[in-house]
């Protein structure tokens, strides 16, 4: 039995212990409460109605979804655009990470020269490497298409034909995945050496040695990658705004875009509300779907 | 025999391997190096082919010209302004509120918890309309404050749950201890926790200095005016006033623009590696 005294002393301390969790985790509570659940629960609301830029507007029901379904072409062009996009990015961008990480493990001279030169890009990612890019692409006095010259290949309009300005928007980004690189190599560096010693006495090439080894016992890095990568890329805006401005032909106009363009330029915050609703709803199937497969693909050690 | 040709496998995929590393580092850095060497031609031999790497008549005449061209010492500042209070802003709030989370419970605190690693997965564009619409109202649109106040209320789940990860591996007993030497819930926390997790302090602060200064959609969306713009939106903008004529000024406009984030990276590598490998621990 316990005193009635100490009982009393036990819940003030756990008054205080309270007292203090909400005082050092005010600043968080606070931005949660006013920047996170606030505005979701708005922009939920505004996605019926007609709000413009400086908050006036009025209930439209479901008129904004009705408009994104019929009459706006671009609504339907965006997301097949982004989903084009993720598509090609995100699978190109795992497999590479891997296999960079991969050769990286191998003990190698200069890791530090080599993961340096992965990083850069990555950590530079932004307005001045993507105008870079732009240049790059050029395609009368770009590099790339210099050294395609070389070797025999008229390349293409790398950002001014339709069927390839996506791919050129892949590449940029898949040139800035050194963050990606390093947190698979962590994954790789993390498997217990003793296993590939075991493999080797019973025999195991390296090559084998990496598919029944590093590769089911990296998935749960690749499956951390992967959903991060996936939720990243889908909001993909920067590159194509600054390379193609969505052009041509709206060939890599994204569903960001269309967000912004329609909230930003033309002040229909309803209208982009919407947007982003649609946006997180595709988001999340995409996740859960990869979430609900893992279980048949990713293996945890324990 | 099968051991000598064993060996001679192993050492081709020994060379296949770094023949794959160098191609793949030269196609990392060689557009910086393209970058510095378009800065220093003259337009004629930017438009030459065949191109040259070094250039022909090098000159500085881009730097020059790009630097009136646009407001980009305005544009410097501002960034440096931003970048600077944004920071601060992040390495304190996230790390007090990773206190708060690490070391205090009430009845709350688990959901809390899973809320807070809930917004991680939460796309920003969720909550961009009505955010925008708030700081409309506080008359705070053109200002820099939208850029800023978020930093200061917890910095980013991700940092907070860094922060988190790194004081439960501290023993409770360093707290008690100081307890009964007289200290407070925020001297612990000031002198004995903050102190002990410096690598992660150091590794936030530097992704806060990148983040930041790159950043392109907050200022894009916040900013209207020309003498309010960060360096991002300066170039972007700068771009559009010149079109594609003036590749040279846009280079080595893009390129300084580069070099900060360069020199952080250049001097708290470490840092980075460690921050990017401890995002990968939450996996």
């Amino acid at each position: 039995m316990r005193k009635p005294g100490k009982q009393k002393k036990y819940t003030t301390m756990k008054k205080r212990e309270a007292r203090n969790f909400y005082i050092y985790t005010a600043p968080w509570l606070i931005g949660f409460l006013v920047l996170t659940l606030y505005p979701i629960l708005y922009s939920f609301y505004l996605m019926f109605t007609n709000m413009n830029l400086t908050g006036i507007g009025e209930f439209v029901g479901l008129d904004n979804w009705k408009y994104a379904f019929t009459d706006d072409t671009l609504f339907r062009r965006a997301f097949l655009n982004t989903l084009k996009y993720v598509f090609m990015f995100v699978p190109c961008s795992i497999i590479l990470a891997f296999f960079v990480a991969l050769l990286l493990s191998k003990k190698v001279k200069g890791l530090g020269f080599f993961r340096t030169a992965f990083y850069i890009p990555y950590i530079t990612s932004g307005v001045a490497v993507t105008i870079l890019w732009g240049w790059i692409f050029q395609k009368d006095f770009g590099i790339i298409n210099y050294i395609l010259s070389l070797v025999g290949i008229k390349g293409p309009n790398w950002l001014g034909d339709k069927n390839v300005a996506m791919i050129s928007i892949v590449i940029l980004s898949l040139w800035t995945i050194g963050n990606n690189i390093i947190i698979m190599l962590a994954g790789i560096q993390d498997i217990p050496q003793s296993y590939y010693e075991s493999a080797q006495i019973d025999g195991a090439g390296s090559l084998r040695q990496t598919f029944y080894i590093t590769l089911p016992l990296c998935t749960p890095t690749i499956y951390f990658n992967l959903i991060v990568t996936v939720i990243a890329a889908f909001q993909v805006f920067q590159q194509p705004l600054i390379l193609t401005n969505g052009g041509p032909l709206n060939s890599t106009y994204t569903a960001a875009m269309h967000l912004y363009n329609n909230g930003f330029l033309y002040g229909k915050m309803g209208y982009a509300s919407m947007m982003a609703w649609s946006m997180f709803a595709v988001i999340m199937l995409i996740t859960i779907v990869v979430v609900s497969t893992s279980k048949f693909w990713v293996f945890y050690d324990d | 025999m099968r051991t000598r040709s064993q060996k001679k496998t192993k050492q081709m995929a020994r060379i296949l391997t770094y023949f794959v590393l160098v191609i793949a580092a030269v196609i990392c850095l060689f557009p910086f190096i393209w970058m510095v060497s378009t800065s220093f031609k003259p337009m004629s031999d930017i438009y030459s082919m065949p191109p040259t790497l070094i250039p022909k008549n090098g000159t500085i005449e881009n730097f020059v010209e790009g630097w009136k061209g646009a407001n980009f010492q305005l544009y410097f500042k501002n960034t440096a302004v931003i970048t600077f209070l944004a920071t601060v802003g992040t390495v304190l709030s996230s790390s007090v509120v990773a206190y708060g989370f690490a070391r205090f419970q009430s009845r709350l605190s688990k959901i809390l918890f899973m809320v807070l690693l809930g917004t991680m997965m939460l796309p920003t564009q969720v909550t961009l309309i009505p955010q925008y619409l708030l700081y409309y109202k506080l008359g705070m649109v053109d200002t820099i404050w939208p850029l800023i106040i978020p930093s200061w209320l917890g910095g980013g789940a991700f940092n907070i749950f860094l922060f988190i990860q790194f004081f439960r591996t501290l023993p409770k007993e360093l707290d008690e201890a100081a307890k009964i030497d007289g200290a407070n819930s925020l001297q612990v926390f000031t002198r004995i926790l903050l102190p002990a997790v410096k690598p992660v302090m150091l590794a936030v602060l530097v992704m806060a200095l990148v983040f930041n200064w790159n950043d392109f959609f907050n200022p894009l969306i916040y900013l209207n005016s020309n003498d309010k713009f960060t360096i991002a939106i300066g170039l972007q903008f700068f771009k559009g006033s010149q079109g594609n004529v003036q590749v040279g000024q846009m280079m080595s406009m893009a390129l300084i623009s580069l070099l900060p984030v360069l020199v952080i990276f250049a001097t708290c590598q470490k840092y980075f590696i460690q921050g990017i490998k401890m995002s990968g621990l939450k996996g």
